[in-house]
């Protein structure tokens, strides 16, 4: 019964986040090398200042996670206005609140780009809300910079992704687990709260999974509603599911519900060194709240930790630190960096970029130029952006958890790894190709839609 | 020995910022100290001992494994704070552990206080890899520690992963052994060891004790010899074996079985505990004033809030939950006495500008709440005394949290059943509830009754915030998700009777934790809110009814 129901919720979702993304092919120009179409921003706007969206929840369940993110924002656009703004031209942030209201993102998106004609939105968190505003950018044509780590399986012609796509974090930490430093887990949990990002991103790793030869009698799969705080069931569940084999449990949990997750696992003496838990949704950030004794060895895969050691970051570090207590912001000095903030910070920083290299904030240009940009980010490396699949190529840490509620980098690549917007593990997705470029020119293809002679050939 | 002190960075340096900060620099006096380490540097074991602090991984479990054909006793100290954190490198490039009891730096070895300390200290960060090396060679040397529990968590630890050269170390310990629960696990060690060797004799006798011990952790490995190959042939040619193997695991199972279904129950009994704790307060203010109170779950939230507040002006001393409990209740009190005069006394008997006045009030208190304490959840850590559990049988722990939270709730409900039937303020509440017109006339101030009233029940929930601090998160958000359960437990028990929402609460606390392990956690609520529906439909006045007249 349950199964029945899982499956033909994953119907739902693959369709829904099909269906998003089938749009943009029809009305999009071949976005090839050519030069970017002429501003036709009204040119009395040219001196005054430009205008930049943030849309995160600043009110809500959302609230915990969105609004460090709107802050960085802020700090990234002062630093920018600082230099001088972008085009001799200050940056003017317009924060709206969502308020972790699904529809209403879908609104504020609309408000921010018809009425308050933003050249941009950095914003969102859950996959829920992209893809509510998706449409929306979609139709009047806007961009929208993504920061947050998600599911995959979408690539839109008005979205770059500044966070990891699964084989970015996802992958790499089942990698790592399996390996003999990781444990060499032999049995898998997935463990994840009940919506599209936790329920794709076990899809996916259950055909990786099958891949490696792990058999579906060795994954145990299970959902929790948002805000659960009961873990007592699950955790003995996974306690007699780990007798025999080595296991590892993978945690999408989402939000609020880790913490109970957590306290339950030491209260029931779940030693990180006898089920490893490694979580995606688990970063510095959330382990602010927590008492993080019961954790330590625990562990979780990012793009960036707030202890990476090098330069950049310090700077990056204490740049938040000082906006922090110019700003007094709550929490003061226990402040945290974490993944998406990073990726919020080198997504304004390319936006940017792009606008001074396409001296314009028309979306056509500026899109144009976006990829291609690189930046020396907080990880440490010089990170470019994907002109095929407007996604970053990342370089991925995994950290355990230290009693400080900071990460001890224990694993990371050699280097930067490029997304893979579409899992090659899944069955129907493998078949299909995110690229921006002429001749394909689209996010969602199984074949270019534009012939070598720039024929258009039969839309697939 | 190695003088370079970037220890615990791997592929790149990732000091410990935070570490790095925390040790002020202060290198004074070093030279002086390390002339007497270096004199004492001699044998294998000082070798080891000093290369457990790196620089690299592999050192690091070098050093272990050379510890572990050592033996010796001694390195006990170090290894114990390697598996803890605690293990540091001085400026001089030694070993040292750190105390943090005792706030002290001392020689791994020898365990005498180094002053002054060698600073800047470097932690030597290590990874679950080593742990999982170093716990059983440290669990080895615990066997022949003097304190009981220390050998029991040892001999735990080994019946884990016991390797076949802890054989003979096992067999002496286990001679030796006076503490009975001791003996039990490290009967189980021995039975992993003598299970993986050749002896018929011994492997038979290490199944029936397995078998009596119910133990799952063996189960795979019992299942496999008891199991045909895929020729049809026996996995374990030595019939008696195997015979001994089919026994063992059918007791394991059926233990298990049974385990599980105590589980459940006991899981049940305190998920019921946490629902009856959120719905108390609204069966005073619901139930006994009719007021639909939807600012209910922010009076939990002020309550785990206030919880929050002690700790941090308490440092986190131990008795920081005890004060707690006073501050909370009457802190949030105080709130609903000031909501009831300010707002709701104004809007008695018009229970939709209720509903929409306190919805307001509580998105207004969970705006300040923001405002104040920032949009994150705030740590509250559990007490030393509340960490860890009660292991009920083998595989079933009870965390102390949860057991707590139980007996917290049984004494507030039985002092607010006392209050309400046996002082005479509850005698007031219920006479102003059944006849509110009556009471007035025979000289009951019913205004002043009302805010008492509606300060208790919020004081309650106060309460329930404080054991709601302890079992999960504290943030704004916290009582958004508690108010639809605690609606759920007061009507599904009857307005306005305490034992029903007591009966609610544990029916539906179970119920849950019997359909979850079947369902899922998702279907289960769901299956749970329909059968509420249902029941509702056949008996709208709840378990337990009001009889007689009852004012609306």
């Amino acid at each position: 019964m349950q199964k029945l129901l899982s499956r033909s919720l994953l119907l739902v979702g693959a369709l829904a986040g099909m269906s998003a993304c089938q749009k943009p092919e029809e009305a999009k120009p071949a976005a090839g090398p050519a030069a970017p179409a002429a501003a036709p921003a009204a040119p009395a706007d040219d001196k005054g200042p430009i205008k930049v969206g943030i849309l995160h929840s600043l009110s809500g369940t959302m609230a915990i996670s969105e609004t460090s993110l709107k802050d960085v924002a802020l700090m990234t656009i002062e630093e920018i206005n600082e230099k001088g703004g972008v085009l001799g031209r200050k940056l003017e942030p317009v924060v709206v609140d969502p308020a972790s209201n699904w529809p209403l993102f879908a609104e504020k998106a609309r408000d921010l780009i018809q009425n308050q004609k933003v050249a941009v939105t950095f914003g969102c968190w859950t996959s829920v809300s992209r893809k509510s505003v998706l449409p929306v950018y979609e139709e009047l044509n806007g961009l929208l910079f993504y920061p947050v780590q998600y599911e995959g399986e979408e690539s839109s012609w008005n979205v770059f992704y500044t966070g990891a796509a699964p084989n970015q974090q996802a992958i790499p930490a089942v990698e790592y687990l399996m390996s003999k430093k990781g444990g060499n887990a032999k049995r898998w949990v997935l463990l994840g709260t009940d919506y599209v990002y936790p329920r794709t991103t076990n899809k996916i790793l259950r055909y990786f999974l099958h891949s490696k030869g792990v058999a579906d009698d060795d994954i145990m799969e299970k959902y929790t509603p948002f805000g659960h705080s009961d873990y007592q069931t699950i955790v003995a569940d996974v306690k007699k599911f780990a007798t025999g084999k080595r296991t590892a449990v993978v945690s999408t949990i989402n939000g609020d519900s880790n913490v109970p997750f957590y306290k339950e696992l030491g209260n029931q003496g779940i030693k990180a060194t006898d089920i490893p838990v490694v979580a995606f949704s688990v970063g510095e950030e959330e382990l602010r709240g927590v008492d993080t004794k019961p954790l330590v060895g625990q562990l979780a895969a990012w793009n960036y930790f707030m202890s990476i050691d090098n330069p950049e970051n310090k700077a990056f570090i204490d740049k938040w630190m000082a906006y922090v207590k110019k700003n007094n912001l709550p929490g003061g000095d226990k402040r945290v960096t974490n993944d998406p903030m990073e990726a919020t910070y080198i997504g304004i920083h390319m936006w940017a970029q792009a606008v001074e290299q396409a001296h314009s904030t028309n979306v056509d240009a500026v899109r144009q130029a976006v990829g291609y940009q690189h930046f020396k980010a907080p990880s440490g490396f010089d990170i470019t952006m994907d002109a095929e699949n407007h996604h970053l190529h990342k370089p991925v840490f995994i950290g355990e958890v230290k009693a400080d509620g900071q990460f001890h980098v224990v694993w990371k690549t050699e280097g930067p790894i490029k997304a893979q917007a579409w899992s090659p593990y899944i069955p129907d997705s493998a078949k299909k190709k995110a690229d921006w470029l002429f001749p394909w020119a689209c996010g969602n293809c199984t074949a270019p839609k534009f012939g070598p002679a720039g024929v258009v050939a039969a839309a697939q | 020995m190695s003088k370079d002190v970037r220890v615990g960075t791997k592929m790149m340096s990732v000091g410990s910022r935070v570490a790095g900060t925390q040790w002020s620099v202060l290198a004074l006096g070093v030279l002086a100290v390390t002339a007497l380490p270096r004199a004492a540097l001699a044998g294998p074991l000082e070798d080891a001992v000093e290369g457990l602090a790196g620089p690299s991984d592999d050192k690091i479990e070098d050093s272990v494994r050379a510890l572990a054909t050592l033996g010796d006793p001694r390195a006990l100290p170090a290894l114990d704070a390697l598996c803890d954190d605690r293990l540091r490198v001085g400026a001089d490039g030694h070993t040292y552990v750190w105390n943090s009891k005792g706030r002290q730096l001392l020689r791994p070895i020898d365990g005498t206080v180094v002053t002054p300390e060698p600073r800047p200290l470097k932690e030597v960060e290590v990874t679950n890899d080593i742990r999982r090396a170093a716990m059983p060679v440290l669990a080895q040397l615990q066997l022949a520690s003097p304190v009981a529990s220390v050998r029991l968590g040892a001999a735990e630890e080994l019946s884990k992963s016991g390797s076949g050269e802890a054989s003979t170390l096992l067999h002496h310990a286990l001679d030796r052994e006076h503490d009975s629960s001791v003996r039990d696990a490290l009967g189980l060690a021995v039975a992993r060891v003598d299970l993986a060797g050749s002896n018929s004799a011994a492997r038979v006798a290490a199944l029936e004790l397995i078998g009596k011990s119910g133990n799952d952790g063996f189960l795979s490995e019992i299942t496999r010899l008891a199991s045909r190959n895929a020729d049809g042939s026996f996995v374990e040619p030595d019939a008696a074996v195997r015979g001994a193997a089919e026994r063992a695991r059918n007791a394991v199972v059926s233990h298990q079985r049974l385990v599980s279904f105590v589980g459940n129950l006991l899981h049940g009994l305190s998920l019921a505990s946490v629902l009856l704790f959120v719905a108390l307060g609204l069966a005073v203010t619901f139930g006994l004033l009719g007021v639909i109170n939807m600012a209910h779950g922010e009076m939990l939230m002020l309550g785990a809030y206030a919880t929050y507040t002690v700790q941090t002006m308490m440092h986190g001393g131990r008795l920081y939950l005890i004060v707690a409990i006073p501050v909370a209740f009457l802190a949030t009190a105080l709130v609903g006495i000031v909501l009831e005069r300010g707002v709701i006394r104004h809007l008695y008997g018009r229970p939709l500008e209720t509903l929409l006045a306190t919805w307001g009030i509580s998105l207004g208190i969970i705006q300040t709440v923001r405002l104040v304490f920032g949009a994150q959840n705030v740590s509250v850590a559990n007490p030393d005394w509340l960490a860890g559990g009660l292991e009920v049988t083998q595989g079933l722990v009870l965390p102390w949290t949860r057991i707590g939270v139980v007996g917290f709730v049984i004494v507030v409900a039985a002092g607010v059943w006392a209050i309400l039937q046996r002082s005479r303020f509850g005698l007031q509440v219920r006479a102003v509830t059944q006849n509110r017109a009556m009471a007035a006339a025979i000289g009951i101030p019913t205004r002043r009754v009302d805010a008492w009233v509606f300060g208790l029940g919020s004081g309650i929930a106060g309460l329930g915030g404080v054991a709601l601090s302890q079992l999960g998160n504290v943030g704004p958000e916290l009582g958004q998700s508690y108010i639809i359960d605690s609606f759920m437990v007061v009507v599904l028990g009857g307005v306005g009777r305490l034992a029903g929402a007591v009966a609610a609460a544990l029916g539906l606390g179970v119920v849950n934790k019997l359909i979850e392990p079947a369902t899922g956690a998702v279907l289960g609520k769901i299956a749970v809110l329909g059968f509420i529906i249902l029941f509702i439909q056949r008996r709208p006045q709840g378990l337990f009814a009001l009889k007689g007249r009852v004012e609306a």
